[in-house]
């Protein structure tokens, strides 16, 4: 019989995913700036096309109608672009670096994007989970799994501090609790002796069970770049936090934030703890940020205050924004842009902070939803109401 | 310690409480007329301060070289160029996002306050570097003891107490005041009232901005140097101020800016005299917070905003 080519078939969302990974490789192989910008206004012109042509809502529908082969052909996609590059140094930290990220804008997209907390401190959060592991790694003799798990829950410990002020202000005030609190926290590393100063520390690499990840493997000739251990390692935890956001998302807790987001008064009313489910999600926000932070700093193996400004934090939530927020798949499609691009693009390094404000701005002005904006939530697949 | 060293500190606090305040009251200003902030508000200082040096070395190439002259032309065109600034941001960026959750505006905003600082960085000849700032104002002074009253100081402290009461009187005093409170209190009873309501919100941001100018001024005078960055801290600052004094009062910035500054003063004498070995480069650490803190006790401020909500 023959088949008809529906929108519930995953065809659309692995053609799509097959494309973006072919563009990764092209782009993180292209060595002069030309091709790079070449790529980037060709992949530009491309989606603005595709969208014209109505590809993108089929894509979109093949996605949401295949959540769990859609998912599947993504890792499939960053495995592929790991083994393209397995002996390069430099692509891989940076899809490792994205990996990370995409970690931490999952924690403000749950704090912002569904609970409605602003956290303009995800630097500072990332920077405790860095400067715990460059502690623990350097005095302790903690396994480094666990040190990990401490850089989670010390910056899930140390937020918690700021819960009081965030859970009794709000709008405003509460914005300014979170970027006291990041500014704090740049001033006390800059001046502070024990933890390096604004010289920073040293932190040593990773070691999981016996096994160093800072040692690339050898295989007879063939010789692999450490950094694919981090990138297997950060693909591992991107896609458990991914998982985790998602099925927050989808669940009564995922129903809860919102409702906690869009009216405070209406939920109290309807005997929903706004308290306890702000808290909740500025607190796994927090954690993810830690858990991120501890592994990028054995990854870079070196932590200074200057990674950790306001800037960085607005940076972070520029990613979310960008990707639509309250949108998993955008963010982590903004973290790849907002990363990548002015890594590969020399010339707009030194203009990048610049760029992305004014990209910000636009955005703001005249797409309020993002890139991908959010969709309504999306019980049974194919079902429209 | 002697007095003298005591009075020594408490003057730099006055006149960093004064900036501060003149920071604060620009805030609180834009808080009233839309309920917004405008985050961007340190960088227009900043900038502010740039035009200010910029308009000195064209007049210094133009051959004008006295003080009095240069210092009247630099205030007068820094002020004038950020209040024009200030209204077209608010009629640009601001007005259009009128709708949108607050949050929008405060991220829109705080993004353009990066637009303007990497913009002086990156276009500015040598904008990365500090730029040293002219001494123009006398550099006279008499010492009690080991104090030293110096009269650039005493200038700037006045002009800065003359300039907020100047914006009190317009505000209090005048025609234009009562629409941009009418505006304040209730915008669709006072556009009702036939107040052209764009019009006074541009007309407050400009007031605002230029006040910004008048402290980018004043701290580029008072430190003798400034650069692109300033404008970040001295932002986030005087929103702290204008946040613990209460937004939306101008009595509650005023103050909220001298309690900042005390509370700096405080954490740059009391840390290292209680924990000796602390550095005094804590202060900001310490100040910051007590600001967290004081958020936790009196989450709006010293003078509560009076707020109900609308359900």
């Amino acid at each position: 019989m023959k088949r008809h080519f529906t929108p519930a078939s995953a065809v659309p969302a692995l053609v799509s995913m097959a494309g973006v990974t072919l563009f990764a490789v092209l782009f993180l192989h292209a060595e002069t700036q030309s091709a790079v910008m070449g790529l980037t206004l060709g992949a530009a012109v491309a989606l603005y096309l595709l969208a014209r042509f109505g590809w993108n809502a089929l894509a979109a529908a093949s996605f949401a109608g295949h959540g769990r082969s859609a998912q599947a052909s993504v890792l499939a996609g960053v495995l592929i672009i790991t083994a393209v590059f397995y002996d390069q140094h430099f692509p891989l930290l940076m899809l490792a670096s994205v990996l990370l990220y995409i970690v931490v804008c999952l924690g403000l997209n749950l704090q912002f994007g569904y609970a409605g907390v602003v956290n303009f401190a995800g630097a500072a959060f990332f920077g405790i989970g860095c400067y715990t592991s460059a502690v623990l790694t350097n005095h302790t003799a903690l396994p480094h799994l666990a040190v990990v798990l401490v850089g989670g829950l010390m910056a899930a410990g140390i937020g918690s501090l700021l819960i009081l002020p965030v859970l009794r202000t709000y709008g405003h005030y509460a914005a300014l609790v979170t970027i006291a609190f990041g500014i704090l926290f740049r001033v006390f590393l800059e001046v502070n002796d024990a933890l390096g100063g604004p010289q920073g520390i040293k932190v040593p690499g990773m070691e999981i069970l016996g096994w160093k990840l800072n040692d690339g493997l050898q295989f007879g000739e063939i010789e692999i770049s450490f950094y694919a251990n981090y990138v297997l390692l950060a693909l591992a935890m991107a896609a458990v936090a991914f998982t985790l956001v998602r099925r927050l998302e989808r669940s009564w807790i995922g129903l809860n934030l919102d409702a906690v987001r869009l009216d405070e008064t209406a939920c109290a009313a309807f005997g929903i703890d706004v308290a306890r489910w702000k808290i909740t999600a500025f607190t796994l926000g927090n954690f993810l940020a830690g858990l991120a932070g501890a592994v990028y700093a054995m990854m870079t193996g070196f932590v200074a205050p200057n990674s950790f400004t306001f800037g960085d934090s607005l940076i972070l939530v520029s990613i979310v924004i960008l990707g639509g927020i309250g949108n998993p798949w955008g963010l982590s499609v903004a973290a790849a842009i907002v990363l990548m691009l002015p890594e590969k693009l020399q010339f707009i390094q030194e203009y990048r902070l610049l760029l992305y404000a004014v990209l910000v701005i636009l955005i703001l002005l005249f797409r309020p939803g993002g890139l991908m904006p959010r969709q309504v939530r999306n019980y049974l697949p194919g079902w429209k109401p | 310690m002697t007095l003298g060293l005591l009075s020594q500190y408490v003057f730099n606090g006055l006149m960093l409480g004064m900036i501060y305040a003149m920071v604060a009251v620009g805030f609180t200003l834009f808080f009233g007329v839309l309920d917004v902030i405008k985050f961007s508000h340190g960088d227009v200082l900043m900038v502010g301060a740039f035009t200010g040096l910029a308009t000195y070395l064209g007049l210094e190439a133009a051959g004008v070289d006295s003080p009095l002259v240069q210092l009247l032309v630099m205030t007068l065109v820094a002020t004038l160029a950020m209040a024009l600034l200030g209204a077209l941001i608010a009629k640009y960026l601001v007005l259009p996002l009128r709708l949108a959750p607050p949050l929008n505006t405060l991220l829109l905003t705080l993004m353009l306050g990066s637009v303007l600082r990497e913009a002086v960085r990156l276009f500015y000849p040598q904008g990365s570097n500090p730029k040293p700032y002219p001494r123009l104002l006398p550099a006279d002074f008499v010492s009690f003891g080991s104090f030293t009253l110096r009269a650039d100081s005493m200038i700037l402290l006045l002009a800065g107490l003359a300039a907020i009461v100047a914006v009190h009187l317009v505000i209090t005093r005048t025609k234009l005041g009562l629409a941009i409170r009418a505006v304040a209190q209730d915008a669709e009873t006072a556009r009702i009232m036939g107040i052209n309501f764009e019009f006074i919100v541009l007309l407050t941001f400009a007031i605002g901005s230029g006040m910004a100018a008048l402290g980018g001024l004043m701290n580029g005078l008072y430190y003798n140097e400034i650069n692109f960055g300033m404008g970040l801290l001295l932002g986030v600052i005087g929103f702290s101020a204008a946040v613990l004094g209460g937004l939306g009062n101008i009595y509650g910035a005023i103050l909220g800016g001298f309690l900042f500054s005390a509370l700096q003063s405080v954490g740059a004498v009391a840390l290292p005299a209680l924990f000796p070995g602390t550095s005094t480069a804590y202060k900001d650490v310490f100040a910051f917070a007590v600001v967290i803190m004081f958020m936790a006790w009196r989450p709006t401020g010293l003078i509560a905003e009076k707020k109900s909500e609308r359900v």
